[in-house]
């Protein structure tokens, strides 16, 4: 069911602020990042990959059923999905915490599978935080290079960097117990990234973190991904957070990849209701499929209404089908003339969120089906109970699997 | 409304009470309330610790005997010079007390027996003496007349020895404990070398103590992390196996242990039958046994306070350290080891102070060489009837637990101590 779009993620210049020869003093900013030019990608560009990867943890079932991944180098990849999907499994088998039960697992063209996790040279952000709680900031962020029997000097060096990058340079001395939960995420992020490693993998790492905060962290992680070019493998269970930040994102469920591609593709061209529901607010009905031309297909509804839709995941005519329509894609009264789809609806109930108001209606049967409005559109005159047209254009309806 | 949110300071309630002579009113009430609640707790504590405790090292200093009995003789040495004998009124003070005393004759037997412990030989001088006064016809002088009735009354040793005792207090008993004694001229000297035991039971109580808690150690401590890393139903059931011990009494577990070490026991049979030994060995009534059983017993005192440390350690310690290139086992020493020295410092502190006051273990799988500082306040306590002696020695290892205490607080802080 993987979705065969060919994405492009961009890839940034692996220039990382840690190399030694850079002049200490010139500070890398975003500009001065140079775009490698648009090229298709190739083996060559494919850090990580995984093939015909299972694992089984009771010989019953497999959390991860056959996961084929490549991971491109400098990219940043989420995967996403609820809790069980098999998407922390599949990140522990490459840090090599887990043994997959068959399959394997490629870095930088070299088998994992038999590579103990401490020679992996793959830096790792966990949950909760992870920071050594008897060793100061310094010393946690100098670990990684102590263990590589680095200079004093060498050390200091690249602490000091690291800390500066996160902007905590100024609490080298301190405890991780006397930071706060922002702070202690940021020397993990530096203690993961101190060592250079071409990967660095991220087990959602602002699950602690209270909304702002978490907002704040995902654009810091995002421009120092830009800034250092290392690749990221980043888990998380919440799809803004995976849209926000990641050139690619790995929609997972049932231990299988549902899709794979660019946020907006996600979003806009889901290749299943799993990912159309799973991302994003979603409006579904159901109806079974009428006829099909080409890329277009006609949904008749329970009550007899046809609805046009794009036809991405449909099986034979006479199936059932379910369509998902994006909340902000349904338009009413006049807008709803020009669209191919045009129904008629009840307003149930107004929901004002401030900069837009979400509009419950009933629908072709339904009974929440869920407009929105952005509040400088909002017609006010609009009353509960009042029976307006709306509709919907066919390439925003998306005519899926049955859920 | 009322005014007294816009009045300046003090702020007052509404009825006109400065708000914190209220606020102080209403917390103490609570406090009270909840000294209240555990009052009997507390009563129960001074009655059966605080008291005891208090009164032992009162005990240990006590010397009630002889000055009640001696009086005017005690008055009288105060003058002596302690270089030769004291003057004729200490003798006739002495005559004048003994015959007084006969009125009371359990409580001489009392003073002569405490001063028999001064110098061998006392009691009967004490008993024979009195038993000779008052004299027929008063003596032109009793130091000479004394000195004629026993020639020991001319020896300066038993003068200091009732000088020694011319107190209600005494050190008698403390630097007995530790092997010293006051000598006759009133320094602190060591104490021959046929009284000398004390030093050595206390050196063995450490000794066994120390080995008991090495042990302990190390067997306890992989255990401990097996119980915090197994999954919940395993660790559940290691752990009915590690408290089993403590449902049992100590005294059933002592006799169990007879009957496997002894010779002709279950252990040293079925080395035989193997082939192993061709002799039993000696497992019981010796070192070996005192610290196979003590170890076995100790052993969750041990493990409870390590193992509830490390369940507290997050398995993502030991896997961040390892992605950061650290090898498995050093990760172990360098990351989750540190976090587990407080609940190693406390069930090393915990096994140590149950161990330095151990007492049925050795006395029932040691031999006579293994018997610690217990056995002897025991010994004192029931057999010879030495409160003295015994409360000295039980204040020594209360002083011992707490000077620990202290050094372990200075070294990894009470704070830290987990227990559990």
């Amino acid at each position: 069911m993987t979705s065969q779009t060919l994405a492009k993620a961009p890839s940034f210049s692996f220039r990382s602020m840690f190399m030694r020869d850079a002049e200490p003093g010139l500070k890398t900013s975003g500009n001065e990042e140079s775009l490698s030019p648009d090229a298709p990608a190739a083996d060559s560009d494919t850090l990580v990959s995984f093939r015909q990867v299972q694992k089984s943890y009771d010989g019953d079932s497999l959390v991860v059923k056959n996961l084929n991944l490549e991971i491109r180098r400098g990219e940043f990849l989420t995967m996403l999905g609820p809790s069980g999907s098999g998407k922390t499994t599949s990140l522990m088998m490459l840090a090599g915490f887990e043994v997959p039960t068959s399959g394997e697992i490629r870095l930088d063209g070299k088998l994992l599978n038999n590579v103990p996790p401490h020679k992996r040279n793959i830096g790792m952000v966990f949950q909760n935080y992870a920071l050594f709680p008897h060793l100061t900031i310094f010393e946690n962020v100098a670990f990684p290079l102590k263990v590589r029997n680095e200079g004093f000097r060498e050390i200091r060096y690249q602490v000091d960097k690291a800390l500066e990058m996160v902007q905590l340079d100024k609490f080298a001395q301190r405890y991780p117990a006397q930071l706060s939960g922002g702070q202690q995420q940021r020397v993990a992020l530096a203690r993961a990234l101190v060592f250079k490693p071409q990967l660095v993998l991220m087990d959602e790492p602002l699950g602690a973190l209270d909304k702002q905060l978490r907002e704040h962290m995902q654009m810091e992680i995002k421009h120092i991904h830009q800034q250092l070019g290392v690749t990221v493998v980043y888990v998380t269970h919440d799809q803004s957070e995976a849209l926000t930040m990641s050139d690619r994102v790995a929609v997972f469920n049932n231990g299988i990849i549902q899709q794979i591609d660019k946020p907006e593709v996600l979003y806009e061209r889901p290749a299943n209701s799993f990912v159309a529901n799973f991302i994003g607010e979603n409006n579904r009905l159901t109806g079974k499929l009428l006829s099909r031309d080409g890329e277009q297909c006609v949904v008749e509804m329970p009550y007899g209404e046809k609805v046009i839709a794009s036809a991405i995941n449909v099986g034979e005519i006479g199936d059932p089908v379910s369509l998902s329509i994006r909340p902000e894609r349904v338009v009413l009264n006049d807008a709803a003339l020009s669209v191919q789809n045009r129904f008629n609806g009840q307003i149930r109930e107004f929901i004002y969120l401030g900069d837009h108001v979400r509009i419950r209606m009933e629908v072709c049967g339904t009974h929440d089906f869920i407009i929105k409005m952005p509040t400088s559109q909002f017609d006010s005159r609009l009353r509960e109970g009042d029976v307006v047209p709306l509709g919907w254009a066919a390439e925003y309806a998306h005519a899926l699997d049955p859920v | 409304m009322t005014d007294t949110t816009l009045s300046a300071p003090p702020l007052l309630t509404v009825d006109g009470t400065p708000l914190k002579t209220r606020l102080r009113h209403i917390e103490r009430l609570n406090q009270f309330k909840s000294l209240l609640l555990i009052l009997p707790l507390i009563a129960f504590l001074v009655l059966t610790f605080l008291a005891p405790i208090a009164a032992m090292l009162v005990r240990s200093v006590d010397n009630p005997e002889v000055a009640p009995v001696l009086p005017k003789t005690v008055a009288a040495i105060q003058q002596w010079n302690k270089k030769s004998l004291p003057g004729e009124e200490a003798y006739a003070a002495l005559a004048s007390d003994l015959t007084a005393a006969k009125e009371d004759p359990s409580q001489l037997a009392e003073a002569a027996k405490r001063l028999n412990m001064e110098i061998p030989g006392f009691r009967s001088l004490v008993q024979k003496t009195a038993r000779n006064l008052p004299m027929e016809t008063e003596p032109e002088s009793y130091k000479t007349a004394l000195v004629e009735l026993d020639e020991r009354w001319g020896d300066p040793a038993y003068w200091h020895a009732i000088e020694r005792n011319a107190s209600t207090s005494t050190p008698f008993y403390l630097l007995s404990s530790l092997d010293m004694s006051v000598n006759d001229e009133g320094e602190i000297a060591k104490a021959e070398p046929d009284k000398a035991i004390y030093l050595e039971v206390f050196a063995r109580t450490f000794w066994i103590s120390a080995v008991v808690t090495v042990v302990c150690l190390f067997l306890g401590f992989p255990l401990a992390y097996l119980l915090a890393t197994l999954p919940t139903r395993q660790s559940n059931l290691l752990m009915i196996l590690v408290l089993l011990p403590f449902w049992t009494s100590v005294l059933v577990r002592v006799a169990a242990w007879i009957v496997l070490l002894q010779s002709g026991g279950l252990i040293n049979g079925a080395l035989e039958t193997v082939g192993l030994i061709d002799e039993p060995l000696e497992l019981v009534f010796n070192r070996t046994g005192v610290y196979i059983s003590m170890v076995h017993i100790l052993l969750p005192y041990m493990i409870l306070p390590i193992y509830s440390v490390m369940k507290g350690i997050s398995p993502s310690y030991m896997r961040a350290a390892i992605s950061l290139g650290c090898h498995p086992i050093r990760s172990f020493w360098k990351v989750y080891f540190p976090q587990c020295i407080a609940g190693v410092a406390a069930g090393a502190l915990l096994v140590f102070i149950l161990c330095i006051g151990y007492y049925i273990t050795p006395a029932l799988l040691g031999g006579p060489k293994d018997q610690m500082v217990s056995y002897f306040v025991a010994f004192y306590t029931n057999t010879t009837i030495n409160w003295g002696m015994a409360t000295a020695l039980g204040a020594l290892l209360l002083l011992a637990t707490v000077v620990l205490y202290a050094i372990y607080n200075r070294l990894v802080g009470a704070n830290n101590l987990k227990l559990g």
